[in-house]
């Protein structure tokens, strides 16, 4: 269970402090996906990085099992439970597809379960087993990759900052069966996605709503997602006046 | 001509670090220690002669020999001892050959030690050499440990030759020149893979001349540079025919480490494709952090990114 009591994250931009995450307090319950929606630029990745240590918030805390966390470091909260899958995810010249897994199993791992966890994410494994981590793999390669490593190293909250982003259409329901199977075996670990995708949205059970550095509203799918959708809608027809 | 090996367990560790030797090599070889050949054994198809100065040998490799290997490495354990060496290596036509060279240096007194091994390479014809160096350093004494290799390369028609230099620990200064020329629809390939650390220098030139048409050269680079070291890179390919060169210099740099690079072409023909790249830059900060998420500790992350760009 993964708990965020009232942070706030200020940061200055080009001399001026400014807000980024406002008074953010939700909790994700053990045995859930959760996902985080909402406009570009209205805090859903700073959240992320905040969760997996990366940025400290300015005030705040952060308490993964009832245990506060807030002062933890990236390591430790990797260590703690924290997996995070980047939106960007990073290139490494010379590390192999198999030496990151490996990483990220924490383990050595023989070469089916490592072919496993890449199989999963769509790709064919005896292709990229040994392929280096490098710019010769596309985004969308690159995506499954990371989201494989989250995989392998099964944690008690799994964070995905848009894993759809730079996945092709095809793959697209793949990744949907990903999550999907994970939230059948999710027992008492939990799930975040932040997503703008209707698809993903549609399989979580709670769904956070961001904007503006705060949260707008959070609950569950069924109360959440038709709102979410007529808004939407609303947006288009207007953009289609205008 | 066959020698007792009486080597002792310091000789034995630089063996496995340069040559990955545990025991006596297949094939032909000679191992030289402290300045002296302490084995040597030939093949049918690969004669290793000593020069009468007793500052090398040579190698000839018989035409048509097949997958046969050549090791040749050095030891030194003996502070303050100073060597030249030259190793003449004669590849007959069609020949396709793995020789592995390689130095190791114990110093652990207050002079210095210093090996520079000068080899010459006359590849036949439509021969493949596959070479194999590597330098290795160790002990505490004063006295630096010194690393100064010549190479020379001369490839016929259709010959090839894939170089793999290897510097990683130790050796305080090294000064590299390797110069080739090639013939026409010779290819050669190098592969560095440098790391200094504490006060150490290196240097590594390349001169390589394309002279023949179809003839290709691809250089690469990669290299760490810690703490205080500093590594001088200069690689110039010269393109006098129809030909393609490619030189890479990738480098991390770390620490208070320097890194100059100076890569250079030179195209005396119309039809010569030359590329150059280099890049030096610091780890960079979201390599590390992915590392970090997956549970490493930041110096865990480091080695890793590392290994794996040096690997």
């Amino acid at each position: 269970m993964l708990e965020l009591k009232k942070i706030c994250f200020r940061a200055e931009d080009e001399g001026v402090e400014k807000t980024i995450l406002d008074d953010i307090s939700f909790t994700i319950p053990n045995g859930k996906l959760v996902a985080i929606t909402g406009p570009n630029g209205g805090g859903k990745s700073t959240t992320a990085r905040i969760i997996a240590g990366i940025e400290k918030p300015s005030s705040g805390q952060v308490l993964l099992d009832g245990v506060d966390i807030t002062g933890l470091s990236i390591t430790e909260r990797a260590q703690a439970g924290i997996g995070y899958a980047f939106q960007h995810p990073v290139r490494f010249k010379g590390i192999k597809v198999r030496d990151l897994i490996t990483l990220a199993a924490g383990k050595e791992i023989g070469h089916s379960d490592a072919c496993e966890y890449l199989s999963a994410v769509g790709l064919c494994a005896r292709d990229y087993v040994t392929r280096e981590v490098n710019s010769s793999l596309s985004g969308g390669e690159l995506k499954r990759i990371e989201i494989a490593t989250v995989l392998a190293k099964a944690s008690k909250l799994s964070l995905f900052d848009e894993p759809e982003a730079g996945i092709d259409l095809w793959s697209f329901q793949n990744l949907i069966e990903v999550f999907q199977r994970m939230r059948d075996n999710i027992e008492d670990s939990s799930i975040i996605i932040i997503s703008h995708q209707e698809r993903i949205l549609n399989i979580a059970d709670e769904i956070i709503v961001m904007a503006n550095g705060k949260l707008q509203r959070m609950g569950s799918k069924e109360e959440i997602l038709p709102s979410l959708l007529a808004e939407d809608a609303v947006r288009t027809t207007c953009r289609g006046i205008a | 001509m066959n020698k007792k090996i009486e080597l002792d367990a310091i000789q034995k560790r630089l063996l496995i670090e340069v040559a990955e030797l545990h025991s006596i090599p297949e094939g032909a070889f000679n191992i030289r220690a402290n300045g002296a050949s302490a084995a040597r054994s030939s093949t049918a198809n690969i004669e290793i002669i000593p020069k009468p100065e007793g500052n090398g040998i040579d190698i000839h490799i018989a035409p048509n020999t097949k997958n046969e290997s050549v090791h040749i490495p050095v030891v030194l354990t003996q502070t303050g001892l100073k060597e030249v060496v030259y190793n003449d290596f004669y590849v007959g036509e069609n020949a396709d050959v793995t020789i592995v060279a390689g130095c190791g240096i114990d110093n652990c007194g207050p002079q210095d030690s210093q090996h520079d091994g000068i080899h010459r390479f006359y590849v036949g014809k439509n021969a493949s050499v596959r070479y194999v160096e590597k330098h290795y350093g160790s002990g505490d004494g004063s006295g630096k440990r010194i690393l100064n290799p010549g190479t020379e390369v001369y490839m016929e028609a259709g010959s090839a030759m894939e170089m793999e230099m290897v510097q990683i620990k130790g050796v305080d200064d090294t000064d590299r020149s390797t110069i080739a020329e090639l013939d026409a629809g010779a290819k050669l390939v190098v592969r560095e893979r440098l790391m200094t650390h504490g006060e150490q220098n290196a240097i590594s030139k390349y001169t390589v001349n394309l002279n023949g048409e179809g003839s290709s050269a691809d250089i690469v680079s990669r290299s760490v540079a810690r703490d205080s070291s500093f590594q001088k890179f200069d690689a110039k390919i010269i393109g006098n025919a129809p030909c393609s060169g490619h030189t890479e210099c990738d480098s991390i740099i770390m620490d208070a480490g320097r890194i100059l690079a100076v890569p250079g072409l030179e195209a005396n023909n119309v039809d010569a494709a030359l590329v150059h790249e280099a890049a030096i830059g610091k780890i960079a900060g979201d390599q590390l952090t992915k590392l970090m998420t997956l549970g490493l500790t930041e110096l865990e992350a480091e080695e890793q990114i590392i290994n794996g760009f040096l690997a």
